[in-house]
């Protein structure tokens, strides 16, 4: 679904390398996490896969479903089908989340050649997913994220996700800013929707998110790479003893 | 030639070139005293302070400079609204277009019958308003608009009309040169909503006066044409009873040169007067929005929202002044004037000011210039939403709080899909 070979990525103002050669490959069907301590690179790689500006790719490919994506503008990306839950999702004062949300979905069908949707059937659908994550026909109507709390930005990513189906999704940290019920609440949205067609990628700091959205492997970055792969045991091992003893080890 | 004799130089010749109306009834006495206060003030100056950020020439020589005409084939605004249709050509009442001026809660009369009939009532307002405006700023195109108009409505509200009245203006000359000014009075308890729109001649010099009753509500939006050529000067002259409501709106679009005008005295307790526009400047344009509200009664609350988008070189600018009098307590002004700039070549200037000599107020003022916000463009990009079509819905955002502040939603939408058919017909 998702291949990631040798990513070379600077940061465009300074001259500055934040990933320094990562590989992975994301299978459809599969959940991938990515644990690693702060600034070793975990947000930047979602930010450069979403096409964000402000970062120079230097070397290395990023496909999905072997079509190259970081020479796409960032819509043609989501249109693609790739799906960024941001850390921080943006407010925006004056437009309606349901204007926002109505406007992306038919620009992703427009993009793909499918026929706009109408608005009383997005209407319809889009109360049919709030429901499910237990969004209220308030939050709907409010400017995009604007007074929402934490726990309700978080909610609101989820949904659109859950909107939009796309092939591959990316969560960059969803499980900050949750509480306990929030964190239930997301995952259970998240694994509403693993299927064996799509693909995710969870960059998380902690266990506590892949208890609930239980990962088919967890990567461990550091400094730009991406040093040690294995199972949700190594998720456990992280959050018994930190990173310490994984870098001293691959050191 | 000195700055005094260049002045009177050029207001003589302005003075030359309109016709001064010889028997003009009910306003003769007013237009006199008009041309002797314009005469003494002399036309406005490029140096004079009031005039910093717009260049008046265009808009006091003799003549008024050509305009091309502007036709487009699309429907117009309030086409869908019932409304009562007041058409005026260049200046010139057409009565054929216009509907019939009868309407119940209502009179509507034309300034230029003045010499024929006689409306007492207009004596106490015609010219009265905009000199009261005068003080402490000078106002000289409103007094020459006082002294030369050439026809104008005269209104008087003295119930709650069912039908906004629409005062439509048309532009088929390229060399017009119109000065027309309109009456309104409202009755105690009255209500009328006025709509205005299109492009009035090559040249327009418009003045509005209105007196709110006690409890009387007054709503008024009105477009300025999509000319690219139109210059035009308006003053709208306001004053307000005890609770009394003032609402207007101004969307401007396009055309050369712009300065728009507010005076407005709340002069009765538990008044409210709100003011708000969206300008709209692509290539040489230049909109000026100049706004002074005086609090003079207590408990009142002003609004003043402007909002402009600029790019390729248009220019933006925005005066708005809130004076509070001494004893006008807990009076509430709030003054917010932004601009988005879509390219480094447009400018917006600025110049907010308070004046306020009572203890117990709350008055806030704001003014910025920005860019579109990059990270709520790359969150809609994100989500799929192309980068043109992003940009307007960012657009639009930014326009809201004024645009939100017309009260009626139908009349809303009908702003709202002029900005955007505006904003879609410059996507890159």
């Amino acid at each position: 679904m998702l291949e990631i070979k040798n990513l070379h990525v600077d940061l465009e103002d300074e001259d500055k390398s934040i990933l320094k050669g990562v590989d992975l490959t994301v299978e459809a069907g599969k959940v991938h996490a990515i644990m690693g301590p702060n600034g070793s690179g975990k947000s930047t790689l979602s930010y450069v896969l979403s096409g964000r500006d402000g970062y120079k790719v230097t070397g290395g490919t990023a496909t999905l479903e072997g079509v190259d994506i970081l020479s796409m503008e960032p819509e043609e990306r989501a249109a693609a089908g790739l799906f960024l839950a941001f850390q921080y999702p943006v407010e925006i004062p004056g437009v309606g989340n349901m204007t926002f949300m109505r406007t992306a979905l038919n620009a992703q069908r427009k993009a793909r050649g499918e026929d706009e949707m109408s608005a009383a059937d997005f209407l319809k659908l889009i109360r049919a997913k709030a429901k499910e994550l237990h969004i209220d026909a308030d939050m709907l109507k409010r400017p995009v994220n604007v007074g929402f709390s934490g726990g309700e930005k978080k909610r609101n990513e989820i949904l659109q996700m859950a909107l939009l189906e796309p092939k591959m999704c990316i969560l960059d940290e969803t499980d900050s800013g949750l509480d306990v019920d929030a964190m239930k609440l997301v995952s259970d949205g998240v694994n509403a929707l693993r299927d064996a067609g799509r693909g995710f990628l969870v960059i998380t700091h902690y266990q506590r998110l892949l208890d609930h959205i239980k990962p088919d492997f967890v990567h461990i970055m550091s400094d730009g790479r991406i040093i040690k792969t294995g199972g949700p045991e190594l998720a456990v091992e992280v959050e018994k003893n930190g990173y310490a003893d994984i870098l001293a080890e691959v050191a | 030639m000195t700055v005094a004799n260049l002045r009177q130089s050029q207001t003589e010749a302005r003075l030359d070139a309109v016709a001064l109306p010889e028997n003009a009834g009910w306003s003769q006495a007013a237009r006199k005293d008009a041309l002797t206060r314009v005469r003494a003030m002399g036309l406005p100056q490029r140096r004079d302070e009031y005039w910093k950020f717009t260049r008046p020439d265009t808009l006091t020589q003799a003549e008024a400079p050509e305009a091309a005409l502007f036709t487009v084939d699309e429907r117009a605004i309030f086409d869908d609204v019932d409304r009562l249709k007041i058409v005026f050509v260049d200046g010139a009442f057409d009565a054929d277009a216009s509907d019939d001026l009868s309407a119940d809660g209502v009179t509507i009369e034309r300034l230029a019958d003045a010499g024929r009939t006689d409306i007492h009532w207009a004596k106490d307002i015609y010219g009265v308003l905009e000199q009261r405006g005068q003080d402490p700023v000078h106002r000289p195109l409103a007094a020459l608009n006082t002294a030369a108009a050439t026809d104008g409505i005269i209104i008087h509200v003295t119930g709650a009309p069912t039908r906004p009245l629409n005062l439509i203006y048309r532009h088929e000359s390229t060399t017009s040169d119109a000065i027309l000014h309109h009456v309104i009075k409202l009755d105690a308890g009255a209500e009328l909503t006025l709509l205005e729109n299109g492009p009035a001649a090559a040249r327009l010099n418009d003045v509005l006066e209105v007196d709110i009753g006690d409890g009387a509500s007054f709503h008024h939006v009105r477009t300025q044409g999509r000319d690219y050529e139109r210059r035009e000067a308006t003053h709208v002259f306001a004053r307000l009873g005890t609770e009394s409501r003032f609402k207007s709106f101004t969307m401007t679009a396009n055309g050369t040169m712009t300065r728009n005008e507010y005076v407005i005295e709340l002069t009765g307790d538990d008044a409210i007067a709100h003011v708000a526009g969206t300008s709209m400047g692509d290539g040489d344009f230049h909109h000026d929005d100049t706004v002074f509200v005086t609090h003079d009664a207590l408990r009142c609350e002003s609004r003043q929202v402007y909002k402009k988008v600029l790019r390729n070189g248009a220019t933006g600018v925005f005066q708005g002044k809130i004076l509070v009098k001494a004893g006008a307590q807990k009076t509430d002004g709030y003054q917010i004037s932004q601009s988005l700039l879509l390219d480094g070549d447009s400018q917006f200037l600025a110049k907010p000011e308070l004046e306020i000599y009572a203890d117990d107020v709350i008055c806030s003022h704001g003014s910025t210039s920005g860019a579109i916000d990059e990270d709520a463009l790359y969150y809609l990009r994100a989500r799929g939403v192309p980068k043109a079509i992003a940009t307007d819905l960012l657009t639009m955002a930014f326009l809201a709080e004024a645009v939100d502040e017309i009260e009626d939603f139908a009349l809303q939408d009908e702003i709202k899909l002029l900005l955007e058919g505006w904003l879609e017909r410059r996507r890159g």
